[in-house]
């Protein structure tokens, strides 16, 4: 029997990371991820959960000592948010490429500078080419649900790669929600214990992990990161469908929302998912067949699939919270357009800057983005696809 | 039970093998080898190294120069991934999924630039935390894995490929950084500074204490190279010697804040005997350069003193 509750993002990222009881938590505090860390150094403080804390100095400490800890043969968890993951950038590398499946709560902010606390995703855009699997979540319920199936993914054998689970920073993770959370015994048991093949408190088998690895075989172990990146996909899938057997809540790569028979849609990830379905439901009763292809899994990106989901539209609106500052458009953006050319969907697809450091997204950007599709299906032509949304004009 | 050299080289196998490529005359591996040699031979050690050139060199894939488990991750982390390694030790060990009656004990290597420099955060951190884990510097005084960059362990007026003699600014301007003090202001259990000198006593009893004392030690080990210090690679023993008999490397420890001084030479030699075989001090021996010399042999004093006076400080009323 599921619980019903109503929590914030944040304690259900605290909740979940009670229930998987990993052996070591490293986090440093950083806004608006703080919470999580504290809510774990009290579950610790208490003796609910077995893990050994360490509340280091600082991000760069934090990812390292995970790696420490999960190297050394433990499960290991850690929390963080912009700069903080910023900061661990060159651990996180480090991680995937020692092949330790770390699981990280990654609370979207965007990253300085200027300075600012609020959420876009332009602390996820920065290592989206790390090696590690990342899982966004529309709101509590899937933030917490991609935990819980977070160390499954990670830890599989054919996959073996850190994972990160993104909430919006703020929208999620300070707002509460009803939540379904699952018993611990059963959660207990769909996580199930790490065993790791190879560790450093092995005695039997002392081992040697972080060599200089040179022109010899960088290449080949590179390459051994990539495959793992793409058996995730399937790994996502089954365990997925197993989550949905001892819950009855749905997991793809990606959630299509009304996009059956829709003309126009709207490709998002995290929370404005939710306003965007809103929107939807009301084109919808106007007549506008409009749909939403929810990313779930950003990495590996399920390009063949996207594409395909898209296949039967007309146009195609991808709406980044995260400026790649290249001429040419933010990185979702480019990881579906590049998706659908490389396996010939030709559908006039536009691009949105969306979001940044925290600008409210409202319905009615939505809809004059789903307006704009409907005018590029009436002219069929896609005239400057690289545009801002809710950008005050005089600072275009 | 007094320290025997040939009884602990005969009865402890070495657990850092050879076929390594460090340089020969090197001081590093000599003290890697005698600190692990301190482990006990029943018990497991895991071993994490900074990025420089004892990582480069003694872990080139697919060969390692560790017998026992070893990481490396970064440069600047050694501090920091080998306390997430023993946090997973006692979370294990306190959950009962690691046989109780064995032991791994957890030390960490770094040269002057991975521990005075770039990971002294890391560094500061673990030793705050208290793991029970050793933290070994050997010190070289230079960044010498990227060519002999200088530190802030550098000597003053040493000649570095960042801080060369030329001729308006004679070599580096700045004091070494005394990182033995700054270990010593974290109030550790075992904080202690030595070198590889008289079959290694020194050396091998203080690895000893650091590595079964519990909670956070840390080692300070002057670690002679002689690329970056122009000596004759045969000479490094003496270099070592000198270091000590110049008060330039005092040998001393600090247990619970109390200190000790290992060792007071009886003629304290004049710093030209340790400055002089080094080429990076070349140009101090100049005609004219006389007031160089005079100012080390005088910061040499001063930090000497300074060091006879904290032993008197902690040892009153004993």
């Amino acid at each position: 029997m599921s619980i019903r509750e109503r929590l914030s993002g944040n304690e259900a990222a605290a909740t979940a990371m009670k229930q998987i009881n990993p052996d070591v938590v490293a986090a440093f505090p950083i806004t608006p991820s703080t919470e999580i860390p504290q809510y774990f150094s009290t579950f610790v403080a208490n003796g609910t959960v077995d893990t050994e804390f360490v509340a280091v100095e600082s991000e760069h400490s934090a990812m390292s000592a995970c790696i420490g800890a999960e190297a050394a043969g433990s499960r290991a968890m850690t929390a963080t948010s912009a700069n903080g993951l910023s900061l661990m950038w060159e651990m996180i590398y480090i991680a995937s490429s020692l092949r330790l499946p770390i699981v990280m709560s990654l609370v979207n902010r965007a990253v300085s500078g200027p300075l600012n606390i609020h959420n876009d995703h332009s602390d996820a855009m920065g290592v989206r080419d790390a090696g590690w699997v990342m899982l966004f979540s529309e709101n509590n319920q899937e933030a917490y649900d991609n935990l819980l199936m977070a160390h499954r993914i990670a830890e599989h054998k054919d996959v073996l790669l850190p994972l990160m689970v993104c909430q919006d920073g703020f929208i999620t993770s300070h707002s509460i929600e009803n939540i379904e959370l699952e018993e611990d015994e059963k959660v207990k048991e769909f996580v199930g214990t790490y065993k790791p093949e190879h560790y450093l408190l092995n005695r039997q088998e002392p081992i040697a992990v972080g060599p200089l690895d040179l022109q010899s075989h960088l290449f080949e172990h590179k390459a051994q990161q990539a495959n793992a990146m793409r058996n995730a996909k399937n790994v996502i899938l089954e365990v997925s469908k197993e989550f949905e057997k001892m819950t009855g809540r749905k997991y793809g790569l990606f959630e299509e929302y009304k996009l059956d028979d829709a003309e126009i849609a709207i490709v998002c990830m995290n929370s404005t998912a939710g306003t965007t379905k809103f929107v939807i439901d009301n084109l919808r009763e106007k007549g506008v067949k409009a749909g939403l292809l929810k990313i779930r899994v950003y990495r590996p990106f399920p390009g063949e699939e996207v594409a395909k989901a898209l296949s039967h539209l007309k146009a195609v609106a991808v709406l980044d919270k995260s400026d790649s500052l290249n001429a040419i458009g933010g990185a979702l953006f480019s990881d579906v357009t590049s998706s659908m050319f490389t396996n010939g969907v030709q559908v006039p697809t536009v691009n949105y800057i969306y979001g940044i450091g925290g600008r409210d997204t409202t319905s009615t950007q939505i809809e004059s983005v789903f307006s704009d599709l409907q005018e590029i299906v009436k002219t069929g032509k896609v005239e400057n696809p690289y545009r801002y949304l809710g950008l005050r004009k005089e600072e275009k | 039970m007094a320290y025997n050299m040939k009884k602990v080289i005969a009865e402890t196998p070495s657990r850092f093998t050879e076929g390594h490529r460090m340089c020969a005359g090197c001081g590093a591996p000599v003290v890697a080898r005698m600190v692990m040699r301190a482990v006990k031979t029943e018990d497991h050690a895991v071993v994490a190294c900074a990025t420089g050139c004892m990582e480069v060199s003694t872990f080139i894939y697919p060969y390692t120069a560790w017998t026992d488990s070893f990481i490396h991750t970064a440069f600047e982390c050694a501090g920091a991934t080998l306390s997430g390694a023993e946090a997973a030790y006692k979370s294990l060990k306190r959950q009962g999924k690691l046989p109780e009656d064995e032991h791994t004990k957890f030390i960490a290597f770094g040269g002057d630039g991975g521990t005075y420099d770039i990971g002294i955060q890391s560094l500061s951190g673990a030793m705050e935390r208290g793991h029970d884990m050793v933290y070994v510097c050997y010190d070289n005084g230079a960044y010498m894995n990227t060519g002999i960059q200088r530190s802030s362990a550098t000597p003053k007026f040493a000649d570095t490929t960042t801080s060369p003699a030329g001729k308006v600014i004679p070599g580096k301007m700045q004091s070494r950084k005394d990182l033995t003090q700054i270990m010593v202001g974290h109030h550790l259990p075992y904080v202690a500074q030595t070198i590889a000198v008289d079959n290694f006593k020194d050396l091998y009893e203080k690895s000893e204490k650091a590595i079964y004392t519990e909670g956070a030690c840390f080692l300070n080990v002057l670690s002679p190279c002689p690329r970056g210090w122009g000596y004759p690679t045969d000479m490094l023993m003496e270099i070592n010697k000198l270091a000590v008999e110049t008060c330039y490397w005092p040998l001393y420890e600090v247990t619970n804040g109390v200190y000790k001084i290992n060792y007071k030479p009886r003629n304290k030699r004049p710093i030209e005997d340790f400055l002089k075989p080094q080429k990076r001090f070349k140009h101090m021996f100049k005609p004219g350069n006389e007031w160089m010399i005079e100012e080390f042999q005088k910061e040499v004093d001063t930090r000497w003193q300074e060091l006879l006076d904290l032993e008197a400080m902690t040892n009153k009323g004993e």
